[in-house]
């Protein structure tokens, strides 16, 4: 692989990870605060999927579809925690590792028997295929709007956690949560807070996905999901900068070895990813970016 | 009438362990109380039933003749406030920021209000100029300053300090004794003091409430607890003929 091949294969990255990168911010963020890994936070990606397909179904213009999707995602985030983690507060991380598969298993099921188990197809917007020519680069315009909507998601996130009460409480709770409750602020608050946020990420990261997908199916979080706890793990756990360069170092990864391997590997793709992985955290079992130094 | 948080035949068991056994203090708004004993003899375990850590076994917690919440944040609220013997700082959050999380849990939830009442705390306790650092990157004095800091802004009617001295020299442990003078002065809350520094005990406390082994042995002004042969015993221990081998607890 040439030079050239492997920064445009970087380029052509980007989607991936900025998907990648949002998932694993909602990850980190209820990792720090209940130490919990939520499998099921790839079901809320689907939820918005779907929410996408019926909108775009009936023709209803991209200016509802936005809000009406992060809405839904939020509104089932904050589901989730009320009806399946709440009666668990306390409970041990496997209890909630549990529980969270549990979840996931049982939103697809639903939606395999409530709508399809096929993919549905979601229309194609015209500009997702849009092309940028940068020298000898090509950059499209779903890669620049994923990057750019990542980072300014990042940057608000970063200024809602370190100017606003609401986001000092949770990153002071994601410290030491016993403690934010000894001082009379109500676990309840905090933690839905923080399941909202995760909800809305992962609202955003939906929005991104399936503009370029092009279908959702009722597992169609489930790879993503994987791959957003493994960029949370490859960071550092609890760190949301290192969510971030996790998930971009993943989908960089992802993308230059779908490029580079001969169509008989090509089956071990997923094999050679956790290879590197595993090898990585060999080298830095804190992860790049290092473990929990305060959520933002 | 002033408030009064009373416990009342409190014990504790972990397991086969006693760790409390029918302890009874009485606080009222306004006093300083010391809680004194040797390791292990179940101060910091009291200190937990009273803020609502955990339960007591049997015995009645009450505030203003109202059993106490199950809930910590609930005791919070009603203006039970404590700090910790091992500092429990949220040191990736600023001074400043780790005095909002208290301003918060009172009920300020607007920013600006909250944010000038904790630099007001923080100048109480003269720490102000330390508003913008990391509380992790803060001298061990200055982090047990700053928990102070944290549990005033919380608006307590009763404040529970463990061991707020530990680790301090002695012209820090005066400070501190002075600094909590003056939060009953200016504040006119409850303060329980758990500490090892007898002399801090002894200097700023009305009533002294003495633990050995998970029971009250004493109880009285500081200067009947300091001569009392049962706290001498506990603190350094007896003769073969029983007698305390020296004359005070000091």
């Amino acid at each position: 692989m040439t030079l050239h091949e492997f920064v445009q294969q970087c380029i052509n990255g980007l989607s991936l990870g900025s998907t990648y990168a949002l998932l694993a911010l909602g990850l980190a963020m209820l990792f720090s605060i209940m130490g919990l890994i939520n499998f099921a936070h790839g079901e809320l990606l689907t939820i918005g999927g779907y929410v996408m397909w019926t909108l775009l179904h009936h023709d209803v213009s991209w200016a509802l579809v936005v809000p009406a999707t992060l809405l839904a995602t939020t509104l089932a985030a904050v589901a989730m925690e009320r009806i399946a983690f709440r009666p668990l507060r306390g409970a041990s991380i496997e209890t909630l590792l549990v529980t969270s598969f549990a979840l996931a298993f049982f939103i697809q099921t639903v939606l395999q028997i409530g709508v399809s188990a096929e993919p549905e197809p979601i229309a194609h917007t015209g500009w997702s295929d849009r092309g940028y020519s940068v020298g000898p680069y090509t950059i499209g315009l779903i890669q620049i709007i994923t990057t750019a909507v990542t980072f300014a998601v990042l940057v608000a996130l970063v200024v809602f956690l370190r100017r606003t009460l609401l986001g000092v409480s949770i990153r002071a709770a994601a410290e030491d949560f016993a403690v934010v409750r000894l001082m009379g602020i109500p676990a309840g608050r905090v933690v839905v807070a923080a399941f909202a946020l995760s909800g809305l990420l992962a609202g955003i990261a939906s929005l991104l996905f399936f503009a370029s997908a092009g279908s959702v199916s009722p597992t169609s979080g489930t790879a993503p999901v994987v791959a957003a706890f493994i960029a949370v793990v490859l960071g550092g756990l609890g760190n949301l900068a290192g969510a971030v360069v996790g998930g971009y170092v993943l989908g960089f990864a992802d993308q230059i070895l779908a490029a580079v391997h001969s169509s008989t590997i090509l089956q071990f793709h997923d094999a050679v990813v956790l290879a590197i992985l595993i090898g990585l955290l060999l080298l830095r079992p804190q992860g790049l970016v290092g473990r929990s130094r305060g959520l933002a | 009438m002033s408030a009064v948080l009373e416990a009342v035949d409190v014990s504790k068991r972990f397991g086969g362990v006693h760790a409390l056994r029918n302890v009874s203090l009485r606080l009222r708004e306004g006093d300083v109380v010391g809680l004194i004993g040797p390791n292990g003899s179940g101060k910091t375990t009291f200190l937990n039933c009273l803020s609502g850590v955990f339960p007591p076994s049997t015995g009645r917690i009450a505030l203003d003749g109202r059993p106490i919440p199950r809930r910590g944040h609930a005791v919070a609220r009603r203006g039970v406030v404590r700090t910790f013997q091992n500092i429990r700082l949220f040191g990736w959050l600023t001074a400043l920021q780790n005095v909002e999380v208290g301003a918060l849990g009172a009920g300020r939830a607007r920013r600006g209000s909250s944010r000038r009442h904790a630099l007001q705390t923080l100048a109480q306790l003269g720490i102000d100029r330390l508003a913008d650092r990391y509380a992790g990157t803060l001298s061990y004095g200055d982090q047990r300053r700053l928990e102070i800091a944290r549990a005033l802004a919380a608006a307590p009617r009763f404040l529970l300090l463990d061991e707020p001295a530990a680790g301090m020299n002695e012209g820090e442990s005066a400070e501190l004794g002075a600094a909590v003078q003056a939060i009953r002065r200016e504040r006119g809350c409850g303060v329980l003091v758990v500490e090892h520094d007898l002399r801090l005990i002894m200097r700023i406390c009305d009533h002294v409430v003495v633990l050995n082994e998970g029971e009250v042995i004493a109880s009285g002004s500081p200067g009947d607890v300091r001569t009392d042969p049962a706290v001498v015993a506990a603190y350094i221990g007896t003769d073969d003929t029983g007698n305390a081998t020296n004359g005070g607890a000091e």
